[in-house]
């Protein structure tokens, strides 16, 4: 059974003349991880402050576990966890005291216990006694992540992350995250693709205020790539390479892309796996097969193609 | 209740950990110390009035320096935003933050003013009525000059521009007394002595506590926090 979370229905916001959403709808359901990717300025924070209550929309409605976040401001603000662009931090304070308060405001009762799996959930434990002045960036965002989820709230909206933080603690907070999903219901925005591939089951991509692509990240990229590619690199390079790749069934074309280091790039009939074949026969020639591997189409280009079109209307 | 405290203890505990607490009470209580002890001794008359009633001018100067931080250091900080969208109301963040301005006013600033009461309890027979009356005025007159402080740091995110509106507002509302004088009587003079900070104050010295210069004080934290209120409000529109 599935249950609606977020309800956002022809959101629109304009700031006087400039209109920074234009009749943006979509659902989120209960325990899905829904990944907002964007270029910047493409309305991913004002869907996000509309969202939590921090701004009202100027056209259309949305709804968070069935209340309105306009109407019922404060029910809405009582289940959600939010952790803005700019991380809402007090530097005079330690990070226990932080947590603390954030727990007071939203009226958690068992607090002790509560900051402390917040700090647990962020790996923070050993960083409770330490001014939030005195830390790195990428705990700074670790303490904005731990406030937000101190209250454990049924939706989670999280504007940009993982911003900040190095590779390690990229892979923690993604890690976290994933672990959150399920019992949470998770907004996330982000520019940071693989990052969308790896955490969200589904993907809404917004340009200019509106909603331009919305599905899984694996059928976003299967939409936008029209063929399958596949990555040969021989030992042996010979001129006649192309040509003969051609003659397997199912082989659209081949480009040599670099001949001297002997890499081709095959494309195929788009649902067909061609692979094989293509080892059979470079085994057969005896070209050395050093490499053979398929090419997904990333993100990137995904995106760039959906948000760069849509530019050009 | 639960909500306001929760703002008010945070920013107690943030005056404590910066440096503004306490030069503002070291440099309120060496001006008010000075004063204290140059009027008694040349008096030799056991009453505080004489004191408290040169309070006002040091207050216009240092209550805005006690509040300039309040909302404008939140907007800068962006920590506004965590505030504006916990389940708290806007009007609780704003009196939550004057609470906390005027219990550190209380403790820091007019708590160690009761050494000159025990001063002049052992060394003279004080009337109680106008000490009481007195530290009641100045309770209000604060207040009334934290509320305004604190809707002058509403309005930016520059704790300087907080100061300096806040002095300004409070300036006027002091030499407004000299100016009901040049203006004379009518409506317009009777309106200008009226927003008088003085006037109120000094009836209470006098340890004289009635109806309207108790509502004057109370009016303008009203009217101040529900300002303060609204640009909140009106900030989430932008």
């Amino acid at each position: 059974m599935t249950e609606t979370m977020i309800d956002v229905q022809n959101l629109t916001k304009d700031y006087g003349a400039y209109v920074a959403l234009r009749d943006v709808s979509f659902e989120v359901q209960k325990g899905e991880v829904l990944g907002f990717l964007g270029p910047n300025g493409a309305g991913k924070t004002t869907t996000m402050r509309i969202l939590s209550g921090y701004m009202p929309p100027t056209g259309g409605s949305a709804r968070i576990a069935g209340f309105d976040v306009f109407e019922d401001s404060m029910q809405v603000r009582k289940r959600i966890g939010y952790l803005p662009e700019t991380v809402p931090l007090y530097t005079d304070m330690s990070v226990w005291d932080y947590l603390g308060f954030a727990a007071r405001l939203r009226g958690v009762s068992d607090r002790d216990n509560a900051i402390e799996r917040a700090m647990e959930l962020t790996n923070l434990t050993d960083r409770a006694d330490t001014l939030i002045g005195k830390l790195s960036k990428g705990y700074r965002q670790r303490v904005g992540l731990a406030q937000a989820i101190v209250h454990e709230p049924e939706v989670l909206i999280l504007d940009e992350p993982t911003i900040g933080l190095d590779p390690k603690q990229i892979i923690e907070v993604r890690h976290l995250i994933k672990s959150l999903a399920g019992e949470h219901t998770v907004l996330l925005s982000t520019h940071i693709l693989p990052e969308v591939s790896q955490v969200c089951t589904r993907v809404l991509i917004i340009n200019q205020g509106k909603i331009v692509a919305e599905d899984t990240p694996e059928h976003l990229s299967a939409r936008v790539r029209g063929a399958e590619h596949v990555y040969l690199q021989v030992a042996q390079p010979k001129p006649e390479i192309p040509t003969e790749l051609e003659k397997v069934k199912g082989v659209l074309g081949v480009k040599a892309q670099d001949l001297t280091q002997g890499v081709y790039e095959i494309e195929t009939n788009l649902g067909s796996d061609r692979r094989s074949d293509i080892a059979t026969m470079a085994v057969q020639r005896g070209w050395g097969v050093l490499e053979l591997r398929p090419v997904g189409i990333s993100l990137e280009e995904v995106f760039l193609k959906l948000t760069t079109t849509e530019g050009e209307e | 209740m639960r909500n306001i405290w929760t703002i008010a203890s945070r920013e107690l505990n943030a005056y404590f950990v910066s440096p503004v607490a306490y030069v503002v009470s070291a440099a309120f209580l060496l001006v008010t110390g000075l004063l204290f002890s140059l009027i008694i001794t040349s008096t030799l008359d056991a009453s505080l009035s004489p004191t408290f009633s040169n309070i006002t001018f040091i207050l216009v100067l240092l209550a805005p320096a006690l509040t300039m931080r309040l909302l404008a250091e939140e907007q800068r900080m962006g920590t506004l935003e965590l505030l504006l969208t916990s389940p708290i109301h806007d009007w609780q963040v704003v009196v939550g933050k004057f609470l906390g301005s005027l219990v550190l006013f209380i403790v820091m600033l007019l708590g160690p003013t009761l050494l000159y009461v025990a001063l002049l309890l052992a060394f003279g027979k004080p009337d109680y009525g106008p000490i009481v009356a007195s530290y009641l005025g100045v309770i209000l007159m604060g207040g009334a000059f934290m509320a305004i402080g604190v809707f002058t740091s509403s309005l930016t995110q520059n704790q300087i521009i907080a100061y300096i509106l806040g002095l300004v507002i409070l300036l006027i509302l002091w030499i407004s007394g000299s100016m009901s004088q040049i203006v004379g009587g009518g409506a317009v003079g009777d309106a200008v002595s009226y927003l008088a900070i003085t006037q109120h104050y000094n009836s209470f010295l006098t340890g004289v506590i009635d109806t309207p210069n108790v509502i004057y004080p109370l009016s303008v934290i009203v009217v101040a926090l529900f300002l303060a209120t609204q640009v909140l409000q009106t900030r989430r529109w932008r």
